[in-house]
């Protein structure tokens, strides 16, 4: 599992990756999507939906991660108005 | 004759000011961005080219097929609104089992979300996903990474976008003619794809 996050003048940077079924790798995941939600990142996990179309799922806590997810893709937090 | 002449001249001053008005409007929108960009410190038109490359990439993994070559060759997205549900009959896999209305997803502009069966626009969605870390003195994703964050935040949790986002009637920044021309180009673009794809196949059109 990947979890890439969006910078501006860089475009998706690799944060960490490892494989969930190892202990180490978990914990490492978790802690890395603890520190992006606390710097106020949103998480989405790209996703085939059941009639094959393409969508994302919002993850709010590691849990919601579906354990076979090959990237995490992590992004600024949605701000009204000003544009 | 002079009168004539003179009405002659004013008409053909006011079709080239309507032919011209647009280009002029984008011309000018295109040098104040510019200028905006220069702005920044530390702005280097190359490491932003590279981070747009790199961001289309994204995208395209992302995103389906239809969706990815509709931003290419359009530059913005559909999506369908999921907030109610649509009529349970007469619905087919373009209008997505008839889908009420759809959102059309432009890159740092609102998102205007409108009725397909209509071309109604309903209004528009000022939303941004500002980082604040500004990596690079500025906290703006590239294009095609914010059209990803609008599509994954709309097909992942509609209503929490639309909850984070001031609404607008159309026309606030969006001008209205250039959504309706887009909407235009999306259906003429639709059916190229689909005559496309039935020539493929083999079939004909009913």
């Amino acid at each position: 599992m990947q979890f890439l996050r969006m910078k501006p003048g860089h475009g998706e940077v690799l944060l960490t990756e490892g494989d969930v079924d190892v202990p180490q790798d978990e914990q490492r995941l978790i802690d890395e999507f603890r520190a992006q939600l606390d710097a106020g990142m949103w998480a989405a996990v790209p996703v085939r939906a059941a009639a094959g179309r393409r969508e994302a799922r919002m993850v709010r806590a590691f849990d919601e991660i579906p354990r076979d997810a090959e990237r995490v893709i992590f992004f600024p937090r949605a701000a009204g108005g000003a544009l | 004759m002079l009168l004539a002449l003179f009405a002659t001249s004013a008409v053909i001053l006011a079709l080239l000011w309507e032919i011209s008005f647009p280009r002029l409007e984008r011309w000018s929108e295109q040098r104040r961005s510019r200028r905006e960009r220069s702005a920044i410190e530390g702005y280097d038109p190359g490491r932003e080219r590279r981070a747009e490359r790199r961001a289309r990439q994204l995208l395209k993994s992302c995103v389906g097929d239809e969706e990815w070559s509709m931003y290419r060759d359009l530059g913005f997205l559909r999506v369908w609104g999921r907030l109610t549900g649509g009529p349970e009959q007469g619905g087919t896999q373009a209008t997505e089992a008839g889908a009420p209305y759809a959102y059309l997803v432009y890159p740092h502009k609102p998102i205007v979300s409108y009725l397909p069966q209509t071309r109604r626009l309903l209004a528009e969605y000022c939303v941004a996903f500002p980082d604040e870390t500004r990596p690079y003195g500025s906290a703006r994703l590239p294009d095609s990474d914010d059209v990803l964050a609008k599509w994954m935040a709309l097909t992942g949790d509609e209503r929490r976008l639309i909850d984070s986002a001031n609404m607008h009637l159309p026309g606030r920044q969006v001008d209205p003619r250039q959504v309706r021309r887009d909407l235009w180009r999306l259906s003429e673009w639709e059916r190229t794809r689909l005559a496309r794809q039935r020539r493929a196949t083999g079939a004909t059109a009913p």
